[in-house]
Parts: C-alpha cells; structure tokens; sequence
C-alpha cells in the first residue's frame, strides 16, 4: 500500500484584513487551508501579534510584566514609542482601562486625547480598545474613533448589547471593528451577520470569540476557534471567514501561574521564565487552533512565539 | 477505519441460519457496524472473513503499552482529528532525554529531575513519564552501564533506548528485562538486526525514515517481519514540518484507514533554545505527538507544558466536576467561616487551595451546578439565590457553625440580597473578594 497525501479540497478563504497606513501596514488572515496546512492550500500571511499597552500606569501588573516597561508606562504614547522603536513591535494595542467607571470613568474626550498622543508617537497599526463595559464603550469608541480617522485601526471590542453605535462610528472613520461573543460557535456567527446586516463591511471584521488563558478554560476557545475555522474553509460559510484575535495578554497575566514567587510555591521554579512561558504557550496554542492576530503583554513572550512563526511560515 | 454494515454483509456466509440470533446475516452485519454484537456470535465465517473483519475493526491508530507496572504508559488508540469531535484518549507521554556523554552525578541529576517532576493540577497528579537515554559517547558499553544505572536509580520509568546502532541497544538491553522499552529507531540501514532484538526483548520499535513515504513502506515492511508494536517518527524537526507530517499521518490512518501509519508518533524537540523547545513541544501536544522528548524539564517549563496538555486532552463534553459536599478544610469547628463556591473542578481546586494557603480552618461548600466556574453558572441560572438558599439548609450546616454566616464569591455579590431573603433570618450573607488569590488575606483579617 503505497503512501498517498491524505489531501482535502476546501473551498473557503479567510478574508485579508489590512490594518494601519503606509510602509508599516499589517495584513492578516488570508489562507485558504486549516492552520499550517500548507500542503493543501496557501497561507499568505504570517498570524500577526500586537502589544497590548494601556492608557493608565502598569501599576498592578505583575513585577515580571512591569519590569520590560520600566519608566515608560506613566505616558502612553511614550510606552507606544518604546514599543515600536525600542522592542521591534509591528502593531500596538492601547486598552482604554481608564474609561471603565471603576477604574477611573474617564471621559470620551479625555480617551480620544490618549488616541491621538498614541497616533502622533508611532507609526505602525494601532488596535483601540475599550474598556469592555457595555454602556461606556459605546460613548467612548465612537468618539476614539473619530479622533483616529485615516489611520486605518481595528476598533474593540462591540458586542451584542452595544455593537450599533460601535460599528457605525468604526464605518463612517473607515476603521475595521472585533466582533466579541461568549465561547460559542453559533454566537460568533451571529454577530458577525448582525454586523454585516447594518451594512458592515464583513471584510473589515475580525472575530474575537473570547479567549481565556492557559489552564483557564483554554480548551474551551481552542474547540470554539477551531469549529469556526473548519466552518470558514471546509464549509465555506462567509459568516465565518473573518479572521480571528485571540487577546490572551490580560488573561495570562492574571493566572496564579503568571504572579506566584518562587519562594511561595517552589515546585513551579522560575517565575518570570515561568510567566513568559504560559503566555508564549498559550499563544502557539491559539495559532494551532487558527487565531490570525494575537493581543500579548510581555516583550520576551512575542519575541519568542515570532521566532516559532517564522518557521511555521517557511516550508 | 469503521466499516459499514454493508460492508460487513459481504464478509458474512449469507446463508440467514439465524445462530447468531439475528434474523438474517444483514442484520447481524448492522448490528456488529454499531458495535452492538460480536463477531464470535457467528460459527459460519470463514477464516479470510474472520481475519479481514477483525482487522478492519482494529483501533485506526494501535494502542501501544510502554514500560511495566504503575510507571507504565498507553499510548495510541486515537479516534478523530479535533477534540471538540470526541475526547482524545491517551494523553502524550513528556519524556526527558539523558545523554550517555554527561558525568553520571549529572545523569544522577536528571533522574532525580523526573522522579520529582510530578506536578499536581486541578486534582490530577502530572508527571515527566519517560526518560530517553541517548548514545552519543558511541561506547556500547557506555550506553549499558548508563542504561543500567537509570534502571536501578528509576525502575518504574518507561525507557527510549536512543540508538540506531544495533549492537549498543543489545548491550543495553539485558538491563531492561520485562520492562517493555522503546528502542528508537529501526531505520533502512538498520531493520533486520533492530527488528530481531525488538522482538527477542519484547520491545516496542521506534521507526524512523525522512518523510512518510519512506517510513510507510518501512512500517509495512516490519509489519512483514511479523512486529507490529511501533511508534514512528517521520523526522520532523521544523514546526511547519510537525504540523503536516502529524496531521498527514493522523488523517491516513483515521480517515483513510491507512494501516502503514496508524501507530503513535514520537517526536524529540530539541532545540538550541529552551524556549524555542517549549514552542515545538506545545505544537506536539496540540497536534498529535504521542511521546514528546525534551532536552531539559525545569520547573517554568513544565507547568505551562504539563497544563497544555491537561487542556488539551480534557473530554470535551463534560467539564471536569467534584461532588456536592460541605468540605471540611483544616481542623473546621463551630466557630470557623463557611464559603461557598460551585462544583467545577478548576474552581473548586483554586478556592481549596487558597483557604489551605490561609491556614485558616473552614467549611466550603461546593455546590452542584454540573462543573460550571461561578460566572458561568450565575449566567446559566444555575447559581441562583434560591438554589443556594436551598442547597445551604438542606445540607444541615446551619446546625454545625454557631454563627451562621455564608461567604459568597466577590463575582456574585449582585446575589447577596436576595440569597439573605431566601435563608432563614438567621443567616447572613458576607461577600468575599472576587478572585481567589485574595482569600488568604480576606480570612486572615476576619479571623484576627
Ligand atoms: C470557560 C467559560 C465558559 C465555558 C464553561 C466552562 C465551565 N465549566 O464553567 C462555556 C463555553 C460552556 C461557557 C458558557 C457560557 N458562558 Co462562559 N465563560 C467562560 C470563561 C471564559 C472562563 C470561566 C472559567 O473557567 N473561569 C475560571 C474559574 C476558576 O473561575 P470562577 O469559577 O469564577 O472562580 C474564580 C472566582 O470566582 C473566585 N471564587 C470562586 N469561588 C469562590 C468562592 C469564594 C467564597 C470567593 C471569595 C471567591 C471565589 O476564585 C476563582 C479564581 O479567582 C468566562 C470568562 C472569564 N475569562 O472568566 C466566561 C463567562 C463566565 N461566561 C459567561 C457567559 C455569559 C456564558 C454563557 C451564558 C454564554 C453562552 N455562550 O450562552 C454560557 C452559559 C453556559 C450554559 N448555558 O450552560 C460570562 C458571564 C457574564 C456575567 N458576568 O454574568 C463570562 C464572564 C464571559 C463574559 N465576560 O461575558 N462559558
Ligand atoms: S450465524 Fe452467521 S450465517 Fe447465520 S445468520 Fe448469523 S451471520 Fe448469518
């Protein structure tokens, strides 16, 4: 019996979404395979990462996550240049913490001054998040969105309860929007239809079907994102061709595993190789399951998932 | 691969006798399709049929015992392709790679390094199972004495002889006696002596061939020679190159039920960089490795790994639960606090562990919301003021604490009011902090 390449045709493409302006755009998404498959169809872009960076000080984020940012994290557009031009980032990611009514309830307009710093300090793609509280988001994107007008940034994250004005304000600043939903195959569906219902663009979305960390439910997204990525090639069901975000960063970095100290729990050992680690795992795992842009914290932890990247791309 | 009943049917002496009890050979051919009868039931089979039957209905990918006793591991038997389809089976074996090069305090070390890598998550003892011992000092006789001195140091652990030259696996081999190791790897060069010593010591033969052409032809070929218990490695080294030949080889065997490469797979992810091994581990665990070499197992490296892997081979369909019960955690007495949490383990685990932490003594009280975490079950209406109301007096621990106060997770705390109603008027309801790790302190102060 002679060996012969088990090959499947499939017929579905994931949309190419291309992000920022100029020499430094990003496009992701793009194959028409299952993840890495690359003897069965092509995959034209790399998953691409962003750094994750906020509008407040690091102040509560663990001592390995703050050391990399020493000095830098009081001036969001300071922390955004460091990241470009000092750590080599290709995409940033500014969480609008600060919006949230309890960690500060700052205004629309205070957020859009964040955005605009941000944008005049660095010019590579930028992913403008939310706070993820429902009615604030809606204030607050919609007017980020407009302070952001011709850079081209993904807008996040709308949601079933808010994503009307969210999307309308991303379309009318011609910006790309995520798509959330709750850990549910039918439920990422669905949202990106109620999108493409208002007249979004379904090329400008990108689908966020909410990760969770390693040992926190991973198992739970890598199945959701793996059903919905065979439901976009092997199906070809336009609803789910979207590429797909995985924002691991703030989950990794609140797991016990990522905080604990050497001294208090010894049989883990290291704990900044340790954090890094579990962040760098819980991506390569997410890109096995199909995630197209990843949303991570620590410097040392996307350095290394883009060495493994590079060599996922080369044949 | 599965076969069809009609399949079945032509196999069958079609003569409807009915011994079996069934009918009409048909219908004895449907039910042994849904694996609702056995072959045995008919004495009229011929013995071709008998033999092509029972090989179509083998295990697409063969199951593969390594090593003897508690220490030992099963690997193979997989069914599908994505977890989300059905739960994978046998969870991929971590093994740590002992060069026969280094100083034996060194071997000594990395022993020791196994025999303590046990980790425990979410309930379940995690371990490094396996040690692969590697020939690179090209002494067979300082392979065996190295052999010999991890058999007496770890008699349990399954080993990997890590060999392609015949007479160093021979010499090593009178040290594995009944232990069922693995001797990597039969190549081309090498088949006939590795297959010879492979079934003399009842081993389990690692077959190695660039590509899996050449290592289909080469299984079938051993499978010729009369062995079957293999494991194969398609030589893999890139992860791009992991990802397609695995995927090829689970896809051939399972769908295509292409016996040549229905066996586990071994991969060595060495790499000059730890966490660049880390990287080519994780892709292992993910996609379809069966026994992962690794060339060093610290600590920070593990957990991520071990816990990957947990993930991973978790049943999708169930979520990992632990019984209704009011816990009693440390010395607990009348006086100590009472909280309350849901039955998932993950939950249940972080929670235990951190009242441990606490030093504090307390009762917890773990609900049954069929193994949801706390916010899931809010959001389910599973964990609902009324449920736990009734769960709480129900379970009779109002008569065993003299304050009768219940500590509820800080998630649910839009719960308090109405669980206060729900109880009796003697109780009162106190909302805890919302993520665990502030336990200890939250019990601290209430107990000082
Ligand atoms: C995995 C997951 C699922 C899995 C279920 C996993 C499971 N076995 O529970 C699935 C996919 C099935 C699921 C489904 C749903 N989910 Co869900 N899910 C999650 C997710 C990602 C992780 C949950 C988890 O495992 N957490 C880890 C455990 C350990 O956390 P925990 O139990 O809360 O315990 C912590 C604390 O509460 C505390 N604690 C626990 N006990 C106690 C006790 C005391 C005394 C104290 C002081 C502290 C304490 O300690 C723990 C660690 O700090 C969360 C989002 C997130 N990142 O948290 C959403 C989340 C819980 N889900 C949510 C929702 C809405 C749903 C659905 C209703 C959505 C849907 N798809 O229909 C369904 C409902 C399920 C159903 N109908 O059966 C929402 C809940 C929103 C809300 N605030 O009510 C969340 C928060 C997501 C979100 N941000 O919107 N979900
Ligand atoms: S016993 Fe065998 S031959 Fe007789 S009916 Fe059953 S299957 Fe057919």
């Amino acid at each position: 019996m002679p060996f012969v390449v088990p090959k499947e045709n499939y017929t579905g493409r994931i949309y190419t979404v291309e992000i920022g302006t100029g020499e430094k755009a990003v496009k992701v998404g793009g194959a028409n395979t299952l993840p890495y498959l690359g003897f069965e169809g092509e995959i034209p872009n790399p998953p691409a990462i962003a750094i994750e960076i906020q509008d407040i000080p690091a102040k509560d984020w663990p001592e390995t996550l703050k050391k990399p940012f020493d000095g830098v994290t009081d001036d969001p557009a300071a922390w955004a240049r460091f990241c470009e031009k000092e750590l080599g980032v290709g995409i940033i990611a500014l969480r609008l913490i600060s919006t949230h009514p309890d960690y500060g309830d700052r205004k629309p307009e205070e957020a859009a001054k964040t955005v605009e710093a941000v944008l005049g300090a660095v010019s590579v793609p930028l992913i403008i998040l939310g706070s993820e509280h429902v009615e604030k988001d809606t204030q607050v994107l919609k007017v980020v969105s407009e302070a952001a007008k011709g850079r081209n940034c993904i807008i996040g994250k709308a949601q079933e309860e808010n994503y009307k004005t969210i999307a309308a304000s991303a379309m009318a600043n011609n910006h790309k929007i995520i798509a959330m939903s709750q850990l549910d195959v039918n439920l990422a569906k669905q949202m990106n239809i109620l999108l493409m219902q208002m007249g979004f663009d379904k090329e400008r979305i990108l689908t966020d079907p909410m990760s969770s960390a390693l040992g926190y439910g991973l198992e739970y997204t890598y199945s959701v994102m793996e059903r919905i990525r065979l439901a976009a090639i092997v199906q070809n069901d336009p609803a789910m061709q979207p590429p797909l975000v995985s924002d691991i960063g703030r989950n990794v970095w609140k797991a016990k595993e990522t905080i604990a100290s050497e001294s208090d729990i010894p049989e883990w050992g290291s704990v900044e190789e340790r954090g890094i680690t579990f962040e760098a795992v819980t991506a390569i795992s997410m890109i096995m399951a199909g995630s197209d842009l990843l949303i991570m914290r620590h410097p040392k932890a996307i350095e290394i998932v883009k060495k493994t990247i590079n060599e996922l791309m080369e044949r | 691969m599965a076969l069809s009943g009609v399949e079945i049917f032509k196999h069958l002496p079609k003569t409807n006798c009915k011994e079996c009890g069934h009918p009409t050979c048909l219908a004895f051919a449907m039910k042994l399709a849904a694996k609702q009868a056995n072959l045995d039931s008919c004495p009229y089979v011929s013995k071709e049929g008998k033999e092509f039957l029972s090989s179509a209905s083998a295990p697409p990918i063969r199951p593969i015992c390594i090593g003897h006793g508690d220490g030992s591991v099963k690997l193979g038997e997989e069914t599908v392709l994505f977890r989300h389809e059905k739960k994978f089976v046998n969870p991929c074996a971590l093994a740590l790679s002992i060069d026969d090069s280094l100083p034996d305090t060194e071997i000594l070390k990395r022993i020791d390094g196994v025999k303590t890598s046990e980790i425990e998550r979410v309930g379940q003892k995690l371990r490094v199972e396996m040690i692969s011992v590697g020939h690179t000092s090209s002494d067979p006789s300082r392979f065996s004495a190295v052999v010999k001195l991890i058999r007496e140091n770890a008699p349990k652990i399954p080993l990997i002889l890590n060999s392609k030259d015949p007479a160093a696996i021979e010499s090593a081999l009178p040290h594995c006696k009944g232990a069922r190791p693995v001797i990597y790897a039969a190549t081309k060069d090498n088949t006939e002596a590795m297959v010879k010593l492979a079934k003399e010591n009842s081993a389990i033969l690692g077959v190695y061939a660039e590509g899996l052409d050449a290592l289909s032809s080469l299984t079938e070929k051993i499978k010729g020679m009369g062995l079957d218990d293999l494991v194969i490695d398609p030589g893999a080294s890139t992860p791009r190159r992991m990802i397609e030949d695995y995927t090829m080889i689970r896809r051939s065997a399972i769908k295509k039920g292409f016996k040549p490469l229905g066996y586990p797979i071994i991969t060595f992810t060495s790499s000059k960089d730890v966490f660049a091994e880390s990287m080519k581990a994780s892709i292992g665990i993910a996609k379809y490795a069966s026994i992962i070499v690794l060339d060093s197992i610290e600590r920070w490296k593990m957990l991520p790994l071990i816990t990957l892997r947990q993930n991973i081979y978790t049943d999708p369909q169930v979520p990992m639960q632990v019984a209704q019960k009011i816990y009693k955690i440390g010395d607990a007495n009348e006086k100590s606090p009472l909280l309350l949490t849901t039955n998932f383990s993950l939950t249940y685990f972080i929670v235990q562990g951190e009242v441990e932490n606490s030093k504090v003594p307390c009762w917890l009280a773990i609900m049954d919301v069929e193994g949801l975490s706390v916010l899931t079950a809010w959001a389910a209406g599973k964990f609902t003021a009324p449920k736990i109301a009734s769960f709480i007096l129900e379970s009779g621990i109002g008569d065993k604490v003299a304050r009768k106060e219940l500590i509820i997770p800080g998630y649910v705390s839009i719960l308090s009011g109405a669980l206060e109603e729900k109880l009796n008027s003697d109780w009162k309801v106190v909302v805890g902090p919302r993520e665990a790790n502030a336990l200890p302190a939250f019990l601290k102060n209430r107990a000082a």
